[in-house]
């Protein structure tokens, strides 16, 4: 079998090519993340997010159940009682602190699954990452929900 | 792990610091800074390091579908001496942290490190006898990601914030350029 130049060079380039531009009419796969996002699936369980009754006060009562189904130990609660000059939760008492570690925590979602009241919600803001280590120890104040 | 005073940069309004034009740096030095720190950002090749689940997220990224290529990262080595950043992606155990730390001591200078994934930064789940708590006990990092593991977007935001940090460093010292850039805490550390 002799070299051909035109079956054993031009044609497989000329064939290879044309999957190639076969291929550019297909649609882009690549999202351009820090100008688009792409749509998150809607159990996505990503930062932590106390939220409030409508009426503004605190769903979160302090029972530390979320603490305790924790896998990685990484909620700490402490609670308080309300009174009435200062009322944060509907209830008897309510979180006076409320921290989670970040990077202990694995997003498993147990804590939303355990709290009572749907206090602790796992929302979809996935930019977390930080320089330092003291960062992610989340207090109350930037995990609770604003009031609307 | 307490925070060690050596790494920050003490200096004030007197003593001149390269590339820290408001305390004293030259003009020259300071444009050199930003035109490396330009060229290192935009090109960091990350170190093939997978160790556990987190590395098939990190695969991912450099997949079509997130493509780190656009920011100058898609170049993943399996040498250390070809690397810029080391992306420790999964749990690192006792016995691979000298292993670890061999290869880190191995990377060429300037090189920095991304703590990806619970496990890596803290040590996660596995509080227990054979994991490192926190990678940060055997290498420095800079970086770290949240997440069990993060998805591909979370280390996408990971390594755009490495290049800003990148960015404001001063080329000699590696370190960052201004005292201004700490936190109160650590500026009452360093008085004491």
């Amino acid at each position: 079998m002799s070299f051909d130049v035109f079956r054993d060079v031009a044609k497989p380039i000329v064939s290879g090519f044309g999957i190639t531009a076969r291929r550019l009419k297909a649609d882009k796969v690549t999202v351009q993340y820090p100008e688009e996002r792409r749509e998150q699936f809607p159990r996505t369980r990503w930062r932590h997010v106390l939220t409030r009754y409508d009426s503004g006060l605190e769903r979160c009562i302090g029972c530390s159940l979320c603490a305790g189904a924790c896998p990685a130990k990484c909620i700490y609660v402490e609670a308080a009682e309300n009174t009435d000059e200062a009322r944060f939760s509907p209830g008897e008492r309510y979180s006076h602190r409320y921290e989670i570690n970040m990077l202990r925590c694995i997003f498993c979602g147990y804590c939303q699954d355990a709290c009572p009241t749907g206090a602790i919600v796992l929302r979809q803001d996935f930019e977390l990452a930080n320089y330092e280590r003291e960062d992610f120890i989340y207090t109350k104040e930037m995990l609770l929900e604003p009031i609307r | 792990m307490p925070k060690r005073v050596e790494t920050l940069v003490l200096h004030d309004s007197s003593t001149p610091v390269i590339g820290d034009t408001e305390h004293g740096g030259a003009v020259v030095v300071t444009t050199l800074d930003t035109l490396f720190n330009q060229a290192r950002a935009n090109a960091l090749w990350p170190l093939t390091f997978g160790l556990a689940c987190c590395a098939i997220e990190m695969m991912s990224t450099v997949a079509a579908r997130f493509d780190l290529a656009r920011f100058g990262s898609e170049a993943f080595r399996a040498t250390p001496r070809q690397a810029d950043v080391m992306i420790i992606a999964g749990r690192l155990s006792k016995k691979m942290a000298p292993v670890l730390r061999q290869i880190y001591d191995q990377m060429p200078d300037p090189k920095w490190v991304i703590s990806m994934g619970a496990c890596a930064s803290s040590g996660g789940v596995y509080n227990n006898y054979a994991i490192v708590q926190g990678a940060d006990q055997v290498v420095p990092v800079d970086i770290y990601v949240p997440g069990c593991p993060p998805s591909p977007d979370a280390l996408m935001y990971a390594v755009i914030k490495l290049q800003n940090k990148i960015k404001h460093q001063a080329m000699k010292t590696n370190k960052s350029m201004s005292i201004l850039e700490l936190k109160p805490r650590e500026l009452e550390e360093v008085k004491a």
